[in-house]
């Protein structure tokens, strides 16, 4: 009998459940926290798209075959990323925190769930242009392998530059966006000087644990993808790793109103989202 | 049936018809109402606030991980996508546009099938694109109620003929009419 699409929504959900258990208990990756809404929308476009009838098949195949199962991280983890998005945020860096990160002789900053780099390099480039880029150590982590490594080659497409080029003038730039890279065809490689004190690693925000104490992190649209209690979780990783006077910066949907945390910080401002931890 | 949530879909000529259709639901409108509009990435809320300013019922940005109540229609943020969730609170997200848009109204009308099942109301408007078609579809498929604006109505009539070619909804109307159907007694749970 031809089940009614409530029934099968029913039975997709236990599914659902049951695939990211299993993925978690065979490959460690955990996505039982992630936003449902975004994990099934993906498992069914991933479904559609393939010759399987059902995520239960589809949880068979993701077992037994690797690169399925890589393929399926690749659809949950979403590495949309640009050079200085929201210029605004970037400009309240400069104005608030530069200064007082000024007063360290030397700095950490974490960018957790960097994707591809563009976010990190854009902020080397303010880094240097404040001239605190040389006693800084940056770490750049991500959970997925791919983009970790196209974030330490540095070469993204030409195409994107004219929009990256505005974007850093509304960032503040103080000099010609195209001082930072060299038009190669149709790459732009990005100034090697730039990478200098960059540490590309896998780190999984999820299960893997505080590697460093910093004086900023910067973990940008990564928390809307997780439930409340998965970002508590992390922003409470991120409180473990942050110095006393700290700044965590997060994307201009995220905030820590919500989280055990917020009651350690003040917001410096409400619409760029940066958080200044307390001294006491 | 009884429906428990409306969601809107719009793109060229939206704001005037959200101008035209969310001041006309009253205060104490019993279901929530989720509205993607195609909007530039690098505009501010003023979309939501020129809205509640004129509107009855209480029209806001929404947040992340925010608590769906009646009475209150949600609006996708500029860049982001807006996805329901099943325990029934919002979720935003920068995945890829989809239909050169982000806000997508596809995302929205999916999950909120997802989430609301046959209790939901998919509503179509004017728009130069194809986005929101297969999020209709979809919404028909879970035993939603369809709605597309009359495209002879509509600024701009891209939208609504693909969204009629697809999906062949329940209703076609205009505007105001559109309205009456949602304000029929009985049409949406009582609180
Ligand atoms: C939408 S991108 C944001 C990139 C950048 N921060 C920005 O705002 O432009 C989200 C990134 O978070 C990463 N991510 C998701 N879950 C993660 C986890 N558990 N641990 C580490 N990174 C994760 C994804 O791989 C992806 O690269």
């Amino acid at each position: 009998m031809r089940k009614n699409q409530e029934e099968i929504n029913e039975i997709q959900n236990i599914e659902i459940e049951l695939l990211l258990e299993a993925l978690y208990r065979r490959y460690g990756y955990d996505f039982r926290d992630y936003s449902r809404a975004h994990v099934k929308r993906r498992i069914l476009n991933r479904l559609a798209s393939s010759q399987l009838k059902t995520i239960s098949n589809l949880q068979g195949k993701m077992l037994y075959d690797k690169q399925y199962f890589e393929s399926l991280i690749r659809d949950l983890s979403i590495n949309v990323t640009e050079m200085f998005r929201d210029p605004a945020f970037y400009r309240l860096i400069r104005k608030e925190v530069i200064p007082v990160l000024k007063t360290y002789p030397f700095l950490k900053i974490w960018h957790a769930g960097c994707a591809t780099g563009e976010e990190v390099y854009s902020f080397a480039i303010i880094l240097k242009e404040e001239g605190l880029y040389n006693r800084t150590q940056i770490y750049a982590t991500d959970f997925n392998r791919d983009v970790i490594e196209t974030a330490r080659r540095g070469i993204y497409s030409i195409e994107n530059i004219k929009n990256y080029t505005a974007k850093y003038q509304k960032a503040g730039g103080k000099f010609s966006f195209s001082d930072y890279y060299l038009a190669k065809y149709d790459s732009a490689i990005l100034n090697q000087s730039l990478k200098a004190n960059i540490v590309f690693a896998e780190h999984n925000l999820v299960t893997d644990s505080v590697f460093a104490e910093v004086n900023m992190v910067v973990c940008r649209n990564v928390l809307i993808y997780f439930n409340r209690d998965l970002q508590n979780k992390v922003l409470k990783l991120f409180d473990d790793s942050l110095i006393k006077g700290g700044f965590l910066g997060l994307g201009t949907k995220e905030t820590i109103m919500f989280s055990n945390i917020a009651s350690k910080y003040t917001c410096i401002n409400p619409k760029e989202k940066i958080f200044k931890k307390k001294i006491s | 049936m009884q429906y428990k949530a409306v969601v809107i879909g719009s793109s060229a000529g939206g704001l005037n018809a959200l101008k035209s259709v969310l001041p006309l639901i009253p205060a104490g409108f019993p279901a929530a109402i989720f509205v993607v509009q195609h909007i530039s990435p690098d505009s501010d809320n003023y979309m939501a606030r020129f809205l509640n300013q004129r509107s009855k019922i209480h029209v806001k940005e929404a947040d992340d991980k925010e608590k769906i109540e009646v009475g209150t229609a949600y609006i996708a943020p500029p860049n982001y996508h807006l996805l329901v969730e099943e325990d029934f609170t919002l979720s935003l997200s920068v995945d890829e546009k989809i239909n050169y848009s982000r806000p997508s109204i596809d995302i929205t009308f999916e999950t909120a099938a997802y989430a609301y099942g046959s209790q939901l109301v998919g509503i179509v408007l004017t728009g130069a694109n194809t986005d929101g078609a297969f999020g209709l579809l979809t919404i028909k498929n879970y035993g939603g109620y369809t709605i597309v604006q009359q495209p002879s109505e509509a600024e701009s009539s891209i939208m609504p003929s693909e969204a009629i070619r697809l999906v062949k909804p329940h209703k076609i109307l205009k505007l105001n009419d559109l309205v009456m159907k949602l304000l029929e007694p009985g049409f949406i749970l009582p609180k």
